[in-house]
C-alpha cells in the first residue's frame, strides 16, 4: 500500500529440524483437515442465506497463477524441478445492524501440478462478529494476527501455520475460536476459546522443500488424550501507552508447532513397530505437546526507528525454554526525487532449546534491505539473509512486486540455501533453492 | 490597486472578526490570527465521513484509479483522528490506516494489512513521502492545526473573482519536504482555495486548487475538487469528495486499534 508498507517481510525459512535417515515410498500422503470443511461450507452458505437482507453480500478476493522452478535436480524420486500452481481465494462479507454485525466467509483452494501435498482446501474465515460499544465477540474460524518482529513471528500462536503455502511461515490455516475483546482504558483484553486443533501442513513425499525423511502427517500424535478435539486457551492484554506498542499473552493448549519424531517404517509404509516386519526406513511423525506459553511483544516507535522485540516462555513435557525475535526496522524517507524509500531491518533470532529445536533458527541473525519505489504500481524489494551464527548455514531470499493496472499484481519470490552443511538442520533444503512467480487477479 | 479596491470589505470583515488593535499587527501576527480564525470558523463539526476518488494523471495523460473513504473525528485541543479504507487498487482492499494526530508532537500512525490481519504501527517520519504513489505527500493530507505552521500575511488580493487573504506558511514540524506554502484563503468561506509548495530548495514544486465548494451542516464549507499539479515532473491528482456527512454519531471508539481491524 502506501509506502510499499503492506510488503510483508517474508525472510526465508527453513523447514523443521531432521533427523537424517533413508527415503522410502509410500502411499500418497493425504491432506488431514482439523475442521469439517464441507460443514464449514453448508453452515456459510446457510449464513449468508440467511442473513437480514438490508444491505447486499460483497463479494472480492484473489485468483494467483504460480509457476515455480527449481534451480536444481531434485534429491528424491518422484520430486519434479518445475511446478505450476493456481490458488483461488474469494471472500464474501455481509455486513447489517448498521454495521455492528457482519459475517464473513474466506475459502481457500490451492491445486499443485507437483505436489500432492500442496493441493489443499481450508476455511481461512467463517466467522460472525459483533461489535458493542466497549466490547467486541467473534465466533466460528478465524484468523489473528499478534506480534511486531518480520524474520519470524514468533508469538503468533492462535492460529496454525500452513507451511505447504510458503516456508516463509506466514500463511497460516482458520481457526475455530470464540474471541471476546474487552476494550478498556487500560487496553484491550482479549478471551479465546479455541475448539478443534488445526495440524501443521507438510509437504508431501513428492514435494520440494520438505524434510528428509519427510513428515507423514497421518502418523500425528498427541499429549492430550482428547487429541484434536482438545479445548485450547488464551488471553492476550495490548496497548498502546505513547511510543509503546506492547502485548502480554498466555496461551494454554496444543502447541502448534510439533515435535518431529523419526518412525521406522515397513517396506509397504506401515510402521514397524505395530506390524512387526523389518524396519525398512523412517518417517518423521509429528508430536503435539500439551504447553504453557507466555509471550510479550513489543514495538518502540522512535521517528524513523522501529525497536521491536518478540519474546516468550514455554514449558511442556520436554521442559521449560526462552525464545525471542529482537531487533529494528530504520527507513531513510524519500531518499530520491521520486519518493523512493530505503528500509534496513536487523533481527536476532534465538531459541533456547539449542539444537533440540523443532525449527532450525535457534541462534541466527536476520537481515534485510526494503526498497519502496512508492509509485503508483506500488513496486516493493526485499532482500534478505539470515545467517546462523554458530556455523556457516545461510539463507538468501528476494522479493519483489509491482501492480499492474487496478487488478493484476506480479510477485517474484526467490530463494537459495548456502554453506548447509550434512549436519545442519536446514540440509535438506541445499537443492531445493527456487524462482517463484505470481501472477494474481484481484476481484 | 483593483485588487486593494475588492479587498476592502475583507479589511472590515478582519476589523469585526479580529481584536481592535488588529491594523497595528505585523505581518506575522496578521498572519497567523487569519489562520486561527479559520480554525475557530470551522470547529464544532464533531465528526465526518466522506468518500475519495484520487485520479492519478501521468505526463502522458495516462490515469489510475483509488477509491477511499475517510471518517474523521474532531479532537478539541489537540490534532484530530482519522481512519482511512482502501476500496481500490483491489489488491489493497480492506487496508486501512488509522491517525491519531497531535498539535506539537509527532502523529501517531497505525496501518492494517488485510492478507496478514496485522495491526502495523508505522513511523509517522514519512511527512513528504506520495501517498499511494499521488502527487499528495502526506503532510498535505494530514490534519491541519494551527500549531503545525509558522505565519505571514503577504497581501490580500483577487483570485478567479473571490477576495483572498495571501498567507505564507512555514512548517513548524519535522521532515517536511517544504520550506513554505504559499496559501490564498477565500475571504468569506475561511478556506484554503490554492496553495503553492516550495521544496526544500525552495523551488516551485507543486500547485494545489481547491474547488466546488459547498456548505455542510449551514455552516462548516467543504471542497468537492481538489487538484494537485507537479510542476517538476509534470504528474497530478484529482481529488473528487462526495458523501460528506457529518455528525454521524463517531466517537473515540472508532478511531483505534480496534476499529482499524474491522474498518473494510
Amino acid at each position: 500500500m502506501a509506502n510499499g508498507r503492506d510488503a510483508r517481510v517474508r525472510a526465508g525459512r527453513a523447514v523443521p529440524r531432521l533427523k537424517t535417515g533413508a527415503c522410502f515410498r509410500l502411499r500418497r500422503v493425504r491432506v488431514e483437515p482439523g475442521v469439517k470443511q464441507s460443514r464449514a461450507v453448508l453452515a456459510a452458505a446457510t449464513l449468508l442465506a440467511l442473513a437480514p437482507s438490508s444491505g447486499a453480500v460483497e463479494l472480492s478476493g484473489h485468483l494467483a497463477f504460480e509457476p515455480r522452478g527449481f534451480t536444481q535436480s531434485p534429491a528424491h524420486p518422484g520430486q519434479n524441478r518445475h511446478g505450476l500452481s493456481l490458488a483461488v481465494q474469494p471472500e464474501l462479507h455481509h455486513a447489517f445492524d448498521d454495521g455492528r454485525q457482519s459475517l464473513l466467509f474466506t475459502p481457500f483452494l490451492r491445486l499443485d501440478t507437483a505436489d500432492d501435498g500442496r493441493t489443499h482446501f481450508d476455511v481461512r474465515e467463517l466467522l460472525y462478529q459483533r461489535v458493542f460499544e466497549a466490547s467486541e465477540l467473534r465466533i466460528g474460524i478465524g484468523r489473528v494476527f499478534w506480534g511486531v518482529t518480520e524474520s519470524r513471528h514468533l508469538v503468533d500462536v492462535v492460529n496454525q501455520t500452513d507451511l505447504v503455502e510458503n516456508v516463509d511461515r506466514e500463511d497460516k490455516l482458520g481457526q475455530p475460536l470464540v474471541n471476546l475483546t474487552l476494550i478498556r482504558d487500560w487496553g484491550t483484553l482479549d478471551f479465546f476459546v479455541l475448539p478443534g486443533f488445526r495440524e501443521r501442513t507438510f509437504p508431501g513425499r513428492e514435494g520440494r522443500l520438505r524434510s528428509e525423511p519427510f513428515v507423514d502427517t497421518d502418523r500425528a500424535t498427541y499429549e492430550s488424550g482428547a487429541g484434536r478435539q482438545r479445548v485450547d486457551h488464551a488471553v492476550r492484554w495490548s496497548h498502546a501507552i505513547g511510543d509503546f506498542d506492547v502485548g502480554v499473552a498466555h496461551f494454554h493448549g496444543t502447541s502448534r508447532e510439533p515435535r518431529l519424531r523419526p518412525l521406522p517404517v515397513c517396506a509397504d509404509g506401515r510402521p514397524a513397530l505395530t506390524s512387526g516386519c523389518r524396519p525398512a526406513g523412517a518417517v518423521l511423525a509429528p508430536r503435539y505437546d500439551v504447553v504453557h506459553r507466555t509471550s510479550l511483544d513489543l514495538q518502540a516507535t522512535r521517528d524513523a526507528m522501529l525497536w521491536k522485540l518478540e519474546a516468550l516462555h514455554e514449558s511442556g513435557p520436554g521442559g521449560s525454554y526462552l525464545a525471542w525475535v529482537a531487533g529494528f526496522e530504520y527507513t531513510w524517507f524519500g531518499i530520491d526525487e521520486s519518493g523512493t524509500d530505503l528500509g534496513l531491518l536487523v533481527e536476532h533470532l534465538f531459541d533456547g532449546r539449542g539444537g533440540n529445536a523443532p525449527q532450525p533458527l535457534e541462534n541466527d541473525v536476520f537481515a534485510g534491505v526494503r526498497l519502496a519505489l512508492n509509485d503508483e504500481a506500488g513496486t516493493d524489494f526485499l532482500a534478505g539473509v539470515i545467517a546462523d551464527v554458530e556455523g556457516d548455514a545461510t539463507t538468501l531470499s528476494l522479493e519483489a512486486s509491482r501492480r499492474i493496472g487496478e487488478r493484476w499484481k506480479v510477485e517474484l519470490e526467490a530463494r537459495a540455501w548456502i554453506g548447509v552443511e550434512g549436519d545442519d538442520p536446514m540440509f535438506p533444503l541445499q537443492r531445493d533453492d527456487y524462482v517463484q512467480l505470481t501472477l494474481s487477479r484481484f476481484f | 490597486m483593483k485588487a486593494a479596491m475588492k479587498a476592502l470589505p475583507l479589511i472590515a470583515l478582519l476589523a469585526v472578526a479580529l481584536p481592535p488593535d488588529a491594523g497595528a499587527e505585523s505581518p506575522e501576527e496578521k498572519g497567523l490570527a487569519i489562520a486561527q480564525e479559520m480554525d475557530r470558523r470551522d470547529r464544532g463539526w464533531g465528526d465526518q465521513r466522506a468518500k475519495l476518488a484520487m485520479i492519478l494523471r501521468n505526463r502522458q495523460g495516462q490515469e489510475s484509479r483509488r477509491a477511499i473513504r475517510v471518517s474523521t473525528l474532531e479532537v478539541e485541543g489537540d490534532g484530530d483522528r482519522s481512519l482511512t479504507v482502501f476500496d481500490s487498487p483491489r489488491d489493497v482492499k480492506g487496508s486501512a490506516f488509522l491517525s491519531i494526530t497531535h498539535a506539537t508532537k509527532p502523529d501517531d500512525q497505525w496501518l492494517y494489512l488485510p492478507a496478514l490481519k496485522r495491526v502495523k504501527r508505522i513511523s509517522s517520519a514519512n511527512k513528504s513521502g506520495p501517498f499511494m504513489g499521488s502527487e499528495f505527500a502526506y503532510e498535505d493530507l494530514t490534519s491541519q492545526e494551527v500549531e503545525k505552521y509558522r505565519y505571514k500575511w503577504l497581501r490580500d488580493e483577487a483570485l478567479d473573482g473571490r477576495k483572498t487573504m495571501v498567507v505564507e506558511r512555514y512548517p513548524e514540524y519535522e521532515h517536511s519536504g517544504y520550506t513554505r506554502q504559499i496559501a490564498w484563503i477565500d475571504g468569506e468561506m475561511w478556506q484554503v482555495v490554492r496553495i503553492e509548495f516550495h521544496d526544500r530548495k525552495d523551488a516551485l514544486l507543486k500547485t494545489l486548487t481547491m474547488k466546488d465548494y459547498r456548505q455542510y451542516a449551514g455552516r462548516y464549507w467543504r471542497p468537492g475538487l481538489i487538484h494537485m499539479v507537479n510542476h517538476q515532473n509534470g504528474k497530478s491528482t484529482e481529488l473528487r469528495w462526495s458523501d460528506y456527512r457529518f455528525g454521524t454519531g463517531l466517537g473515540e471508539r472508532d478511531f483505534d486499534r480496534n476499529a482499524l481491524k474491522r474498518a473494510r
